[in-house]
């Protein structure tokens, strides 16, 4: 009996513990931080500070003067937060993997229309979340797509467009960079036609590179397919997400 | 014993040894150049060249590789393509640590003084450019080569670090003005045939007035931000040159935090607090918002001119955000409009030594293909660049091309071809920086001083005394200068963390071989 309520201790002190590390509310927000309603009111150029969750990152870079910057989508339960050129360490870059919860002190800031946080500094915190991927499809064309900006969405069913012509005139479904002045390693840039409207995605480099499942798909692709798809909304100069997921429709 | 101390010289002999090869593997034998070329040999060659995000830049790279690979037949070139100087750069400086540099590469002057800090790493082009045989024009080169006197002189000159030549030009360019004349005038204004800075400030000014909607009075929209410059280095050492106020000297000298600086800053900052004036790095692409009415004066680069205004060839925003109007295109503002200066820019070739002299010379010979008139006159319609020879210059196709009068179309957009003969009006008012190892710091430092400041106006803190005195130590911080420095190669930094290993290992090997000698002298002195 005793050995028996030894084990059922043990079996219960390890669920708390594990539950210790993995439970977390993405909506709660520590004292003195923005929820994501407050940081979406915030002004450009305003400090804000905000707790979010990291859900990728397209890379850490040697930087003069700060040593190295990495760039990062993350999110809470609310919204995203791209976290553009924030100084950090290689370690701790490294360390700030999927779901690593981090309390953020920036300045917002918008760059042709993507809002995003400059000029950040961090600290990781207890907590792990991974956002779901929230279908955007009949958001597409329609101007409450911002709302969703730097949050991981889902497009299902859209259809590939031609995104411009090669040199002999010939419709194609993508281009190394926007116009095809690129080679492999280079962006991936393709459109779809989603309830009618186009959008244009990026295989961004830095991000999913071409050893990525994605990057092969999109090269795969032929005008006409029709796909599902995910990936962060980013913005330039209008919606340009950022592909992470690209398979035929389901 | 006998081993250990017969271990411990072992180690002695080979760490000094590590440690000088570590030393050698950064360094390269000078380059001496063959006396004849060996075409029974076959050469792989690698050129990094950059375009801006440019197709037909690219298939005039390609048609080039063709051509001189038809000439020279046991040459194989590798091209590369880059969009960005930055990557390159630090792409280079990556593959110079392990001697794999390509042989030719598109640079900035100011970049390629980093790279000579390595032991040969960049080739001297004096001797090759002056060989009568392999030279420019040379008597054994299989195709019209381009004679030293007819590159233009200026535009060498800007290759040549302390009375040596350590890149050719391959394509110039500077900066001019895109201008929407239709909201000039709707503002009250007749656009000057040479703009002051007075004049851009007071009519950006003018143009944030908003009406009882809360929009802009000039364009009807929420966003204006009338005057947007895309290099904000290049804003303030242009704004310093045309003050006559010091930047630096050729002996590596920083004279830029002085006080015609700081009055330029101010006077920055006092067109950031009304929103008349943003950049590049803050906002976006001047082009955009000038071509969706957003923007009245953009500055950017000659080499940008085909993404310039409503007819563009390029455009990067939304067919339906476009805004038509009437563009114009001028010099930078300036504040002796009989005196004027802009900056003088465009891609440099530099030729990055070998083990073997051959392959130099192979890609010294691709080199000089690039600046034939078949390459120069091809580029430089691709955007408003001009060609760097006179050769290029003064061809009939070329002065064709310039003066083309026929129906509008892409190859022959008028901004671009304004934009060219911007710079060709105005080759003797262009101006280059003194390049040394660190000038590329101290560019990247003229743009932090420009942006931290319009920053801190934007985000509402105080622009006093205090912030700009913050302001000079934390740049001079960050990028390693100081008013008295002589450029950075003066300061190697401290040893790696590898090298103080190996150094307090060698020690430690002596001192033991050292105790081993005394405890056995001490031994027999007992015996």
């Amino acid at each position: 009996m005793k050995k028996l309520l030894v084990i059922v201790l043990a079996l219960a002190m390890l669920a708390t513990l594990a539950a210790c590390g993995t439970k977390d509310d993405p909506a709660k927000k520590s004292e003195g931080v923005l929820t994501y309603a407050e940081y979406a009111a915030a002004a450009i150029d305003s400090e804000v500070v905000i707790e979010t969750y990291v859900q990728a990152k397209q890379g850490w870079w040697e930087k003069e003067g700060v040593g190295g910057v990495g760039t990062f989508y993350t999110q809470d339960a609310e919204g995203g937060y791209f976290l553009y050129d924030m100084p950090c360490s290689k370690a701790d870059y490294d360390k700030l993997v999927k779901g690593t919860k981090i309390k953020v002190t920036g300045k917002k800031a918008e760059w042709s229309g993507e809002v995003e946080i400059i000029d950040a500094t961090f600290v990781i915190e207890d907590g792990n979340y991974t956002a779901p991927a929230a279908d955007v499809t009949s958001l597409v064309g329609k101007d409450e797509i911002a709302a969703k900006m730097n949050t991981f969405i889902a497009i299902k069913g859209a259809v590939v467009e031609a995104v411009g012509q090669d040199a002999e005139g010939n419709d194609v479904a993508w281009f190394y960079k926007w116009n095809g002045a690129g080679s492999e390693g280079d962006d991936l840039y393709f459109k779809v036609n989603v309830n009618g409207a186009s959008l244009t995605l990026v295989v961004e480099s830095y991000l999913c590179g071409p050893d990525t499942d994605v990057y092969k798909a999109v090269k795969e692709l032929k005008i006409g397919d029709k796909i599902d798809l995910e990936g962060f909304l980013y913005w330039y100069e209008g919606a340009q997400p950022h592909v992470t997921s690209v398979k035929a429709a389901g | 014993m006998k081993k250990a101390v017969l271990f411990l010289l072992a180690l002695s002999f080979v760490l000094p040894a590590l440690l000088c090869s570590c030393h050698g593997s950064r360094g390269m034998d000078e380059f001496v150049l063959p006396g004849e070329f060996d075409t029974s040999r076959h050469f792989d060659i690698v050129f990094w060249a950059k375009n801006d995000t440019n197709k037909t830049q690219i298939d005039v790279y390609n048609k080039a590789k063709d051509a001189f690979e038809q000439a020279y037949p046991n040459v194989s070139v590798t091209i590369r393509f880059y969009t960005d100087y930055s990557v390159i750069y630090n792409d280079v400086i990556t593959n110079i640590s392990t001697q794999t540099t390509p042989n030719v590469c598109i640079s900035y002057p100011d970049h390629i003084a980093t790279y000579m800090t390595g032991d040969n790493v960049v080739v001297p082009l004096n001797a090759l450019m002056d060989d009568p045989d392999y030279g420019l024009g040379g008597a054994k080169v299989k195709f019209d080569s381009v004679r030293r006197e007819e590159i233009v002189p200026k535009f060498l000159e800007e290759c040549s670090f302390g009375g040596t030549y350590y890149a050719l030009p391959f394509m110039r360019s500077t900066e001019a003005c895109y201008i929407n004349k239709t909201y000039v005038e709707k503002l009250g204004y007749q656009l000057p045939d040479e703009l002051t800075w007075d004049f851009v400030w007071e009519v950006s000014e003018k143009a944030v007035r908003k009406d009882e909607d809360g929009t802009y009075a000039v364009n009807g929209q929420n966003v204006m931000l009338p005057f947007i410059y895309k290099s904000t280095d290049n804003m303030l050492i242009t704004v310093l040159r045309q003050k006559d106020a010091p930047y630096s000297e050729s002996d590596g000298s920083i004279k830029i935090f002085n006080d015609t600086t700081r009055e330029v800053l101010d006077d920055i900052a006092s067109h950031v607090v009304t929103n008349a004036f943003s950049t590049f790095k803050i906002s976006g692409y001047p082009g955009n918002y000038l071509n969706a009415g957003q923007c009245i004066f953009a500055i950017d680069s000659t080499a940008g001119a085909t993404w310039m205004g409503s007819e563009a060839p390029l455009m990067d925003i939304h067919s339906e955000k476009v805004v038509e109007f009437e563009i114009a295109v001028r010099t930078i503002p300036q504040y002796d409009t009989q005196n004027p200066k802009m900056i003088s820019q465009g891609p440099s070739l530099c030729l990055f030594n070998k083990k073997d002299p051959q392959e130099v010379l192979a890609s010294w010979l691709f080199m000089q293909y690039l600046l034939t008139n078949e390459t120069q006159i091809a580029y430089s319609g691709t955007e408003g660049y001009v060609p760097v020879t006179a050769r290029a210059q003064n061809d009939a196709a070329y002065t064709e091309y310039l003066n083309y009068a026929g129906e509008p179309d892409a190859d022959h957009y008028w901004v671009k071809l304004a934009a060219s003969k911007l710079l060709l009006d105005n080759i003797e008012n262009t101006f280059v920086t003194p390049v040394f190892n660190g000038s590329a710091s101290l560019r990247s430092a003229a743009s932090q001083l420009v942006e931290s400041t319009v920053k801190a106006v934007r985000r509402k803190e105080t622009v006093d005394d205090a912030f700009y005195k913050k302001l000079y130590n934390d740049v001079q911080a960050m990028y390693h200068l100081s008013e008295n420095s002589a450029g950075r190669g003066t300061d190697e930094g401290p040893l790696s963390g590898t090298a103080v290993t190996l150094l307090v290992v060698l020690c430690a090997a002596w001192a033991c071989i050292a105790a081993v000698f005394l405890v056995q002298r001490v031994k027999k002195s007992k015996e």
